[in-house]
């Protein structure tokens, strides 16, 4: 079935028995869409994004999805190569699976990898003035860049208001997002009335 | 302390010598109904939270020294109670919080990793609360038992028995240094945030 995947380049099996298909890089979203919307793949959910920087400088950077069918009960795992002197960047899955947000800029945040199409990607688990770099990465010293007074100083002078919204999202403003399942449970009164 | 000690000296002839007592009794009066009525403010951040939980919890009752309501907003809080880990994300949000807390006030710092980092020694984590906020008792542990938490507790009621309402002194250093923010010179910082113990092995470069 794999050997369908466009862009497939080749593939191997981890060792729990799962299949890893590494797919080129500019066609990783046509793949990933066929293997969500192909009758036979259905993957619908995008379990987690993650990143791999080997200390083997000659190995390129991996950035691998991990996905599972939750009709057919399958999982699969995808893999791309960057190398490290070529620009870190691949296309966001965010257009197919809408989890991918957050996934996508937590391996920004510690790996510099741009993600393509991403509607919002910015540093998620560092503060947004972070300037030390991307700490997973193997180049990264393990105490950060910076002196510790240095590092106290600019953690103190960020303003954590300045970046985050206290404004509550209600379930009506939100009503359009919501999918078709969960707005019938709504309607039905599950949670309430809800207003329009 | 000090002072009242002097004047008691030239006690024999002093006109201070009856305000010397005076003061005295304020003090004793002042210290016992603060020492025996402290609210915490938890700032639990990691696994000394657990401990923490299980001080305040029915078998080992921090109410029994008077720290009956625990504070959840700083305002209402006398004692300030780290338990946890601080990552430098935090570090805004403590000093808020210590700013917002009225005088007296005290800070706990509970466990290793918010007096000194701890294990984490790395580009994240604050290495020490000291350098954020005047720490007035660090429990060692990691957690700390309920017990070297109620033994922080005790040291701390000791630590206020033992202050004067007629000194100033112990207020002055919790003004920032500097409007950076910063409460000990960088140079400090660096001093208290040098490795130790076994991250001596581990290199600032990769």
């Amino acid at each position: 079935m794999t050997s369908q995947i466009p862009g497939r380049l080749r593939e191997t099996v981890a060792r729990d028995g799962e299949t890893i298909v590494y797919v080129a890089r500019e066609r990783l979203l046509e793949a990933m869409t066929w293997l969500q919307q192909t009758p036979g793949q259905e993957y619908d959910y995008l379990v987690d994004v993650t990143a791999v920087e080997f200390r083997d400088r000659e190995r390129p950077i991996e950035v691998v999805y991990f996905l599972r069918s939750l009709t057919r009960k399958a999982d699969l795992r995808i893999k791309v190569e960057l190398q490290a002197n070529d620009e870190l960047a691949v296309d966001s899955v965010w257009s197919l699976w809408h989890g991918a947000d957050w996934l996508e800029r937590e391996v920004y945040d510690m790996f510099g990898i741009t993600f393509r199409g991403h509607p919002d990607l910015r540093r998620i688990l560092m503060w947004e003035t972070y300037a030390e770099g991307f700490p997973l990465r193997k180049d990264f010293p393990l105490r950060g860049r910076f002196s510790r007074a240095e590092q106290v100083r600019q953690a103190l002078n960020a303003n954590p208001e300045a970046h985050y919204s206290l404004d509550e999202l209600s379930i009506a403003d939100a009503w359009g997002d919501l999918p078709d399942d969960m707005r019938e449970r709504l309607k039905r009164g599950e949670r309430g009335t809800v207003p329009e | 302390m000090k002072r009242v000690v002097e004047t008691k000296e030239v006690a024999g002839q002093s006109p201070n010598y009856l305000l010397a007592k005076f003061q005295d009794l304020v003090d004793w009066a002042v210290n016992a109904s603060r020492a025996n009525s402290l609210w915490p403010m938890p700032f639990g951040t990691a696994c000394c939270a657990i401990e923490f939980m299980a001080t305040a919890a029915s078998r080992y009752d921090f109410a029994r020294f008077g720290m009956e309501r625990q504070a959840f907003s700083p305002r209402q809080a006398d004692v300030l109670i780290c338990a946890g880990r601080l990552p430098f994300k935090l570090a805004p949000v403590i000093r808020r919080i210590y700013d917002q807390m009225p005088q007296p006030k005290w800070v706990i710092s509970m466990g290793a990793c918010a007096s000194t980092g701890g294990i984490f020694d790395n580009y994240a984590m604050v290495q020490g609360i000291d350098t954020i906020v005047p720490v007035d008792v660090y429990v060692p542990g990691c957690p700390p038992r309920p017990e070297g938490l109620l033994y922080g507790v005790l040291l701390l009621h000791k630590k206020i028995r033992g202050e004067s309402l007629f000194d100033a002194e112990r207020r002055r250093d919790e003004q920032p240094l500097d409007d950076q923010g910063l409460r000990l010179s960088p140079a400090e910082i660096d001093e208290v945030s040098e490795p130790f113990g076994n991250s001596v092995h581990q290199f600032r470069s990769a």
